[in-house]
């Protein structure tokens, strides 16, 4: 690992003037920074800690119904918080569903959107990767590529963006709040992201020095609390990156589908909302003929970036099995295997 | 930059001087306080060896800054018996031949004991399989681990009643 410079700035307002530096870097739960830089992947000048700034740790209803998230929130303490559970249970799951219980413990609300990709070409500082640097091409294109993208890719990077807590966070259309050199802004996570074009890496919208400060979870979210899901297929049971994954919430009113929200995970470099299958549903019937169509909706565009063209077919499966699930219900506890499709079955709300 | 921090390792007041803010817990533990219980397997977060409580919560110490955790407490396997009492976590895996080769033992019995802190003392064996993910058993004892974490579960909750 390089050495760096370290701060450990007492507010916002001071931590943006340490991160406005070139090469500075945000330290939170370090757990997927720390991991980068041991790779030699990352090579900050300086990590500015935001570990203790107080007005990022909180949790806090807003006025109009909204939920605010801070960005310092550990995984597991948002899990388990009583708001998250009873009004977006399916972002508890998804939550629940990623890492390990230690991983979960440090990994922060805002570092999880900041998580890079796991391409191992990414990972191995030797490998051209463009998000190494732009230009130097891709060794995932000709390598083990399994795993990458089926959706918004192009040959610039197939790598996938790897989180489980963000995809029901693009279903719901949560909104991420930064702060920086420039001022604040609210964006739609949908927003916050880049997908690669035909010479440019994917990536975030932060400029040098903005930092995120919290995620915040529309009102209008809550009307799915009572039947939304998350489930997640991975190479094993617990502690592994999706190989794909939805979350799949419906709103029945009449035996119809009303609203219906949808968002895909590992398919692409950020997390997919999938609303051509949202349109699909509205005012069907549940049921496997419309998951099914809402399915071939979502994967219209997908095509395949290597040896992954079983991931397209894996995807609507594990979509309309989402969808099933959350036409079930909710389960009034949370499974004892969250997200997994091994849960045993337990009564709905 | 040369830093100075405090850390509470066990109940003992440490105080360590970082040459730079590169060491992570992990490698202050084992190579500046000497505990060397916590074991480094792949440093990277992957395998659960490293595990250690700070202020209460399992964590990867590997993973972890030392020097941002100035003041914080930190437990490791050398701080859980009361003399030579074993903790109902260490007793258990003992009683269950809950390891082969014990390498991971001192990880896995940091995450076990910091499970059962999160979930109360209600874990199903497969909620316990769930929650001990982040620990590898290359020997492959998992069974063992299983049924130590859930006789310790049963033993606190007895003794909490008692």
């Amino acid at each position: 690992m390089n050495t760096f410079d370290y701060e450990r700035p007492e507010t916002v307002a001071d931590a943006i003037k340490a991160g406005s530096k070139p090469g500075a870097s945000y330290y939170a739960g370090g757990t997927n920074l720390l991991d980068l830089m041991k790779a030699g992947v990352r090579t900050p000048d300086s990590l500015v800690d935001i570990t203790r700034l107080d007005e990022l740790q909180r949790i806090e209803p807003q006025k109009d119904g909204s939920l605010r998230i801070g960005a310092m929130v550990r995984n597991s303490d948002l899990a388990r918080n009583d708001l998250i559970q009873k009004d977006f249970p399916a972002v508890a799951e998804a939550l629940l569903a990623g890492a390990s219980g230690q991983l979960r413990n440090a990994a922060t609300v805002g570092g999880n959107l900041m998580q890079q990709p796991r391409c191992a070409y990414f990972y191995d500082a030797h490998s051209a990767c463009n998000l190494h640097k732009a230009g130097q091409g891709c060794d995932a294109l000709e390598g083990v590529n399994g795993k990458h993208a089926v959706l918004g890719w192009t040959k610039t990077c197939i790598a996938v963006h790897p989180s489980d807590f963000c995809v029901p966070l693009a279903a719901l259309g949560a909104l991420v709040e930064v702060d920086g050199p420039d001022g604040s802004r609210q964006i739609s996570i949908d927003e916050f992201y880049r997908l690669p074009d035909a010479s440019t890496p994917p990536g975030s919208t932060l400029k040098q020095g903005e930092i995120i400060t919290a995620v915040t979870l529309p009102s209008d979210a809550k009307r799915f609390a009572a039947r939304a899901r998350y489930i997640k297929l991975r190479d094993r049971t617990s502690y592994a990156f999706a190989i794909v994954s939805a979350a799949a919430m419906l709103h029945i009113g009449d035996g119809r589908i009303k609203d219906a929200r949808i968002a895909l995970g590992g398919v692409a470099a950020k997390p997919w909302r999938a609303r051509e299958a949202e349109d699909a549903l509205n005012g069907a019937e549940a049921g496997e003929a419309a998951f099914r169509k809402a399915a071939d909706a979502a994967l219209a565009d997908a095509k395949p970036s290597g040896d992954n063209a079983h991931k397209i077919e894996l995807a609507k499966r594990i979509l309309i099995r989402a969808l099933k699930a959350a036409a079930d219900g909710t389960p009034a506890t949370m499974p004892d295997l969250p997200g997994s499709v091994f849960a045993t079955g337990k009564e709905a709300r | 930059m040369a830093l100075r921090i405090s850390l509470n390792i066990n109940g003992t007041e440490h105080g360590v001087d970082l040459e730079d803010p590169r060491p992570t817990l992990l490698d202050v533990l084992r190579e500046r306080i000497g505990l060397t219980g916590t074991k480094k397997g792949c440093d990277r977060g992957q395998c659960g060896a490293c595990t250690v409580l700070v202020d209460g919560r399992r964590v990867n110490s590997c993973l972890t800054l030392a020097v941002s955790l100035d003041g914080a407490d930190i437990t490791t396997v050398e701080g859980l018996a009361d003399g030579d009492t074993l903790h109902p976590v260490q007793a258990a895996f003992i009683q269950n031949d809950g390891f082969q080769c014990g390498y991971c033992t001192p990880g896995q019995i940091m995450s076990a004991v910091g499970l059962l802190s999160e979930t109360g003392g209600q874990a199903s064996a497969e909620a316990i399989r769930e929650g001990m993910s982040g620990n590898l058993c290359r020997c492959g004892a998992y069974a063992g681990i299983q049924d130590a974490v859930l006789e310790a579960q049963a033993n606190i909750a007895k003794a909490g009643k008692s």
